[in-house]
């Protein structure tokens, strides 16, 4: 009998051990927000800000998926040397354009709105970043790659219905048609942005 | 003044000729999907945008940088009462585009927002319930009617734009727009040509400063700048002729998909 209750317990005890870490959308992007909103808000140097918001942006973005996205259909062209290189370099220029974005600002205050299931794959979570006298409130929407529900991740920021994303990778594509798709030239210039 | 009803009439009818090959919603995303528009005159594009680029850090940045010290009600007013300008262009589009509901309503919130609202300066249209307002342009018009955009084009001094938001835009000097015609058209009494240049130039100022920090961060972050303002601007056109803000609207998911069989 103790062993049946025993086992119960244990039972619901892993079933509830297993379920903390299935976080809804919305809350992971809340929580990300607080996360990164806490970074801003204290008093440390520009250069401290930015290494935490790497390391945030480290942990809850595909940053391998968002290269690969942005790199397009000139992806399919590559060898596995050429795209290892690729999605090392393009991290470095992902955490140092984002954290270089992010920490202009101070206290930003984000409020989680709504969310709507895309597929399996992909919930879009709704917010507003509130305005202040300096700027107007501004939408911001978030893919989130729901793929794994126990390891989300960011793939899009979309504000005011601008994807992010999408702008990348028309800016890639550019630099590949002006230079005959010569994949060389991208890796040169995204080394560029991360040496300066 | 028969040859202006002349033209206006040629471009209804060539738009509404070609809406019966592509009113579909479908159709008119494919057509203006950033993506799918040519950049033929690359070039020379990317030029004129040397150039803007120029310009903007002489003029149009500093006099934004101090515009943006004024107090907020100010900057308010001031882009309340350009909003309410641009509903002169609206509210023929909105009949243009089929929809005389909007139309109604846009004529409705001219009406208030110009005597309560002490020329457009105080939004009280807003206050009374009044939907949010989109503006409409002749372009957004040809392209609801099935007009694809042609190629992406940079004009001197306005910016991004594609050959047929460039073409549409003549409507406005042609009679399509009222506050053009009662400021330089017609010799009336109460408004000068000064007036509608003046409300011109303060719209870009307007637009630059509440755009400042976006731009200035954009242009640090960018690896190809021009590209990047070409992509969000043909974004936001796209949005603004389907009247929607929502991605899942704007973006086949297909390409994210992709990238899952890698």
């Amino acid at each position: 009998m103790k062993i049946k209750k025993f086992l119960l317990v244990l039972f619901f005890y892993v079933l509830a051990f297993a379920n903390s870490y299935s976080i809804e959308p919305d809350v992971f992007v809340q929580s990300t927000v607080n996360r990164a909103s806490n970074v801003l808000s204290q008093d440390i140097s520009k250069q401290e800000k930015i290494n935490k918001l790497k390391s945030i942006a480290k942990e809850t973005v595909d940053i391998t998926g968002v290269g690969f996205y942005s790199l397009g259909s000139a992806r399919k062209n590559l060898d596995q040397n050429q795209l290892n290189k690729y999605s090392e370099l393009f991290e470095s220029y992902f955490l140092k354009s984002f954290s270089s974005r992010l920490s202009e600002y101070t206290n930003p205050e984000i409020e989680v709105q709504s969310k709507k299931v895309l597929n399996k794959n992909y919930t879009i979570v709704n917010s507003l970043l509130v305005g202040t006298s300096e700027r107007p409130e501004v939408k911001i929407d978030w893919r989130i790659y729901t793929k794994d529900p126990d390891n989300l991740l960011i793939r899009d920021l979309i504000i005011e219905g601008l994807s992010l994303a999408r702008t990348q990778k028309e800016e890639f594509s550019s630099i590949l048609n002006s230079n005959n798709g010569d994949i060389n030239s991208l890796f040169k210039k995204l080394e560029e942005f991360s040496k300066n | 003044m028969f040859k202006k009803l002349t033209l206006i009439a040629t471009i209804i009818f060539f738009s509404a000729f070609n809406a019966n090959a592509g009113s579909d919603g479908e159709l008119i995303l494919k057509k203006n999907q950033p993506g799918e528009i040519k950049d033929c005159f690359e070039t020379i594009n990317r030029a004129t945008f040397a150039f803007n680029q120029a310009l903007d850090g002489i003029l149009l940045q500093p006099v934004a940088s101090a515009y943006r010290i004024l107090p907020s009600p100010v900057k308010t007013g001031v882009s309340n009462s350009l909003d309410n300008l641009s509903t002169l262009v609206t509210i023929p589009n909105n009949i243009l585009q089929g929809d005389l509901k909007k139309a109604g309503v846009n004529s409705g919130r001219f009406v208030i927002n110009t005597t309560i609202g002490i020329l457009g300066f105080i939004d009280v249209a807003q206050h009374l319930g009044f939907p949010e307002y989109e503006k409409e342009d002749y372009g957004q018009s040809l392209a609801t009617m099935g007009v694809g955009p042609g190629c992406y084009l940079v004009l001197p001094v306005l910016g991004p734009s594609t050959v047929r938001d460039a073409s549409a835009s003549i409507v406005n000097f042609i009679g399509g727009d009222a506050w053009y015609n009662v400021t330089v058209t017609n010799d009336t009494q109460h408004f000068s040509d000064f007036d509608y240049y003046a409300s011109k130039v303060t719209s870009g100022i307007d637009f630059r400063a509440k755009n400042y920090d976006a731009i200035e961060n954009l242009e640090k972050n960018s690896i190809d700048f021009y590209a990047s303002v070409k992509s969000l601007y043909l974004q936001d056109r796209q949005q603004k002729i389907l009247n929607t803000n929502k991605i899942i609207e704007t973006q086949d998911d297909s390409d994210w998909e992709e990238i899952e069989t890698q």
